[in-house]
């Protein structure tokens, strides 16, 4: 499953570190991303991992009290040095998550507002075809091109979620986040963002949390376990569900500790 | 890994398909004694029982893979939980193929038995057999302990089956050949060789799924193959 040809890393997280306060609650991660492979994150509730997303497009920035120790880079540039315009690293950075959470806008504004206001798209025209573009990508554009005026809200849970994966795809990010983007939808929703993810990383690196191991095993390339704040094993995704190399992720993945 | 799952009727899923194989594996060591035991002793009676006998391996099979296929569906396995689970339905296969050895020795014994000959062949035959039974107890106790080292014991001795077939092969083809009298029942003899020492190579299969099972991959070499006489002679 994982590319044959050499993958070349995207991200590079070095000692990360993040603390809520006091409480520490990552505690030094090192771990590649491979550009254009999903890799996904998985462990028991609390263990960090979207603690650990937040950090590679610095949300955890705008979270009281919380401090970021140690170094992501992105084509190995530093995304905590003082020159990264944050604003820009979130375009560059998509993120998706839990919950489908289109503004309350219409459909068309939805996917136009990246655009918009990173001056992406400075023609009428432009923009059209930047949205058109997007919802295409994210297969949703035969559901709603009539209706492109229509409320995003009103759209089902899993046109919702592929909306936000529009919206966040119409800036033209290099990675999209995705923190258990499919917890809220049915088999079937699920099963068409599955597909999409599929065909989204020829373009994109991405990173996705789940806690559905089959969802896991489905649709990464390669898989991180993590455990208290701590990275216990990562590898390619069917070596980590065939024969992991430690107990601990044996344990999890077994549906052996909680 | 000897912790239990969380949901603990998992647990019993796998217990439950560990048994269906020990009761399968009971069933080909019996199956495989009573042939053996109706030819060497020249013992008719047993007969039709040995071939009736062979539909109740069958059904059991069948029985652990309905049953793997539903803790498959149903608990979506990972890891040495489905390499467990892969392990049963191979070896389940691999023990039913022994009832259907078992079924042929004791429908080619039944001829020999009426030819009322005594010949020699008996005791080599009967000599390779005791070391495939020896093999295969050794196997199942090998796959209920998951003990992969105990495999491999088995492994090793599959060697001197092959030795002891190729050197008894080549006797009776010798008789046959040479247009003696008694060739048609030396050709009984010489599938019922060729079952047994199968039923060693089967022996060696379960005793790699074993390994597999604990190690997660294959044991590393090829055993040495010491069977010279081609692969001919397939039982029914
Ligand atoms: N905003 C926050 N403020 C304080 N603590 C937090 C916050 N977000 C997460 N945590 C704590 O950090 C740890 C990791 O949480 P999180 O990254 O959400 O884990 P996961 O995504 O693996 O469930 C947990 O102990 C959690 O309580
Ligand atoms: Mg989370």
């Amino acid at each position: 499953m994982v590319n044959s040809e050499a993958s070349e890393v995207k991200i590079k997280a070095r000692e990360v570190t993040v603390h809520y306060g006091e409480a520490r609650a990552l505690h030094g991660i090192d771990l590649d991303l491979n550009a254009n492979e999903v890799t996904a994150l998985i462990g028991p509730s609390g263990c960090g991992k979207s603690t650990f997303l937040r950090c590679i497009n610095r949300m955890n920035d705008v979270i009281e009290g919380c401090r970021v120790g140690g170094a992501v880079s992105i084509d190995d540039q530093n995304i905590y040095s003082d020159e990264i315009d944050v604003v820009e690293l979130r375009a560059r950075v998509g993120m998706v998550f839990q919950k489908p959470n289109p503004f309350p806008k219409s459909i068309y504004d939805n996917v136009a507002y990246g655009p918009r206001i990173h001056g992406m798209a400075p023609s009428r025209a432009q923009l059209d075809a930047v949205v058109e573009a997007s919802l295409k990508r994210a297969g949703l554009w035969e559901e709603v091109k009539d209706r492109l005026d229509a409320p995003g809200t009103g759209l089902s849970g899993g046109q919702q979620q592929r909306l936000c994966i529009a919206r966040a795809i119409a800036v033209n990010p290099a990675i999209v986040l995705m923190d258990e983007p499919c917890s809220a939808l049915d088999p079937i929703a699920t099963a068409v963002i599955e597909e999409l993810i599929e065909e989204l990383r020829r373009d994109y690196t991405i990173v996705i949390v789940t806690h559905s191991m089959q969802q896991a095993a489905r649709i990464s390339q390669r898989t991180a376990y993590f455990h208290l704040g701590n990275l216990v094993e990562h590898g390619p995704t069917q070596a980590i569900f065939t024969k992991p190399e430690n107990q601990q992720t044996e344990a999890y993945i077994s549906g052996k500790i909680g | 890994m000897n912790e239990n799952h969380i949901v603990s009727s998992f647990d019993e899923d796998l217990a439950e398909l560990n048994q269906l194989v020990a009761r399968l594996g009971g069933l080909a060591e019996q199956q495989l004694a009573a042939a053996i035991d109706a030819l060497e002793n020249r013992d008719a009676s047993s007969i039709d029982k040995i071939i009736a006998g062979d539909a109740e391996l069958d059904q059991l099979e069948q029985d652990l893979n309905d049953r793997a296929i539903e803790v498959i569906a149903m608990r979506a396995p990972m890891a040495t939980d489905l390499r467990s689970i892969l392990s049963a339905v191979k070896i389940a296969t691999v023990l039913e193929r022994v009832g259907d050895y078992s079924k042929n020795i004791a429908k080619r014994s039944l001829v020999i038995i009426n030819e009322e000959t005594n010949r020699a062949e008996t005791i080599s035959l009967a000599r390779i057999a005791n070391i495939v039974q020896g093999m295969l107890r050794q196997a199942l106790d090998a796959y209920a302990t998951a003990n992969a080292d105990l495999a491999m014991e088995v492994w090793e001795r599959d060697e001197e089956v092959d030795e002891l077939y190729t050197s008894l092969h080549s006797d009776l083809l010798r008789v046959i050949a040479s247009g003696h009298e008694q060739a048609s029942v030396s050709s009984h003899f010489l599938f019922i060789a060729k079952n047994i020492e199968r039923i060693g190579d089967h022996t060696t299969a379960v005793a790699e799924q074993v390994y597999f099972q604990v190690h997660g991959e294959m044991p590393a070499e090829e055993r040495p193959k010491a069977d010279a006489s081609s692969q001919t002679g397939e039982s029914d």
